[in-house]
């Protein structure tokens, strides 16, 4: 018991940091809420499709940046999804630095959405480091024969 | 079950999420994002509401053409091939009474009024919230009782 004890106070903290250090809001905690036993792996298969998106979206910004006269309404059209699904699940510093670049595709400023494409990498490579460390723990929690505790 | 003006089944005097949960009514969530249409599945799921999901506005369209109907219809705003405000317009030109819901990201104010004014009942920011869930629960209750 010790060691699932151990296992479950990281899941905990490891958790809270998340939540403290911005790159998880509270939207997180409701998906979690959401996941039962009839759905054990919700929160993952949920990530794994925001993971996709977030692959795909980022593409087609970089892709639309690259081209000789920027078409700042499609990059902007891809911000404003990713913003969309970002918020969905949780994923704040993501969601901030689609807001910031959404104001530069505004102001057609090729230099500032660039920037942001950047940090949007960045922020999302992060998140998803983060968030495969966390159900990693939920995993080891569970193959040591104890339970996930619920985050408050 | 959720009490509107119909003092049937067993009275509570005060409302929780469990009176709402309703084993009746049907949702169509009608969305180009996998990761949401998951996650409205799962949370309307959650109150006993039986869902189908589209994944653009098309096959909502197709679906009611061919005889679907649903009681609550969740609308996202950016989809390709016909937007959920050229979606809700047919919809309504069809003639489907359903409720009508916007679930966009949509920040500008001017852009969530031309949303409504397709034909939207309610527009909601995304995320969709318990809270909104319930809200539509209770709005759906008190247009059944209206209709009955």
């Amino acid at each position: 018991m010790d060691v699932v004890n151990q296992l479950q106070r990281q899941f905990l903290d490891y958790s809270a940091s998340l939540h403290r250090e911005g790159f998880l809001d509270d939207q997180f905690t409701q998906l979690q809420k959401l996941q039962d036993e009839n759905s054990p792996d919700f929160v993952v298969e949920v990530a794994s499709l925001f993971f996709e998106d977030c692959e795909k979206l980022i593409n087609n910004m970089a892709r639309a940046l690259e081209q000789q006269g920027v078409d700042f309404k499609q990059v902007d059209a891809s911000v404003h999804q990713l913003k969309g699904s970002s918020s969905s699940i949780g994923a704040m510093r993501v969601k901030n630095v689609c807001i910031a670049f959404r104001s530069f595709c505004e102001a057609q400023n090729r230099e500032g959405c660039l920037r942001c494409l950047q940090q949007v990498t960045h922020e999302y490579s992060l998140l998803k480091n983060k968030l495969q460390t966390l159900f990693r723990l939920e995993q080891q929690i569970l193959a040591a024969g104890g339970s996930v505790p619920a985050i408050e | 079950m959720m009490l509107g003006n119909c003092a049937t089944s067993s009275s509570l005097s005060t409302e929780s999420d469990e009176d709402i949960v309703n084993n009746n009514l049907t949702v169509l969530v009608v969305d180009d994002s996998p990761m949401i249409r998951k996650l409205h599945d799962m949370h309307l799921k959650k109150f006993g509401l039986k869902v189908q999901v589209a994944e653009n506005g098309k096959n909502a369209v197709d679906l009611f053409r061919s005889g679907a109907s649903f009681n609550l219809i969740l609308m996202d705003k950016e989809m390709p091939i016909m937007d959920g405000a050229e979606v809700t317009k047919e919809l309504r030109t069809m003639g489907v009474t359903s409720m009508i819901v916007g679930v966009t990201s949509l920040d500008s104010i001017f852009d969530r009024q031309a949303f409504m004014e397709a034909g939207l009942d309610h527009c909601f920011t995304k995320p969709l919230t318990t809270e909104n869930i319930i809200f539509l629960l209770q709005e759906l209750n008190k247009k059944n009782n209206e209709e009955n």
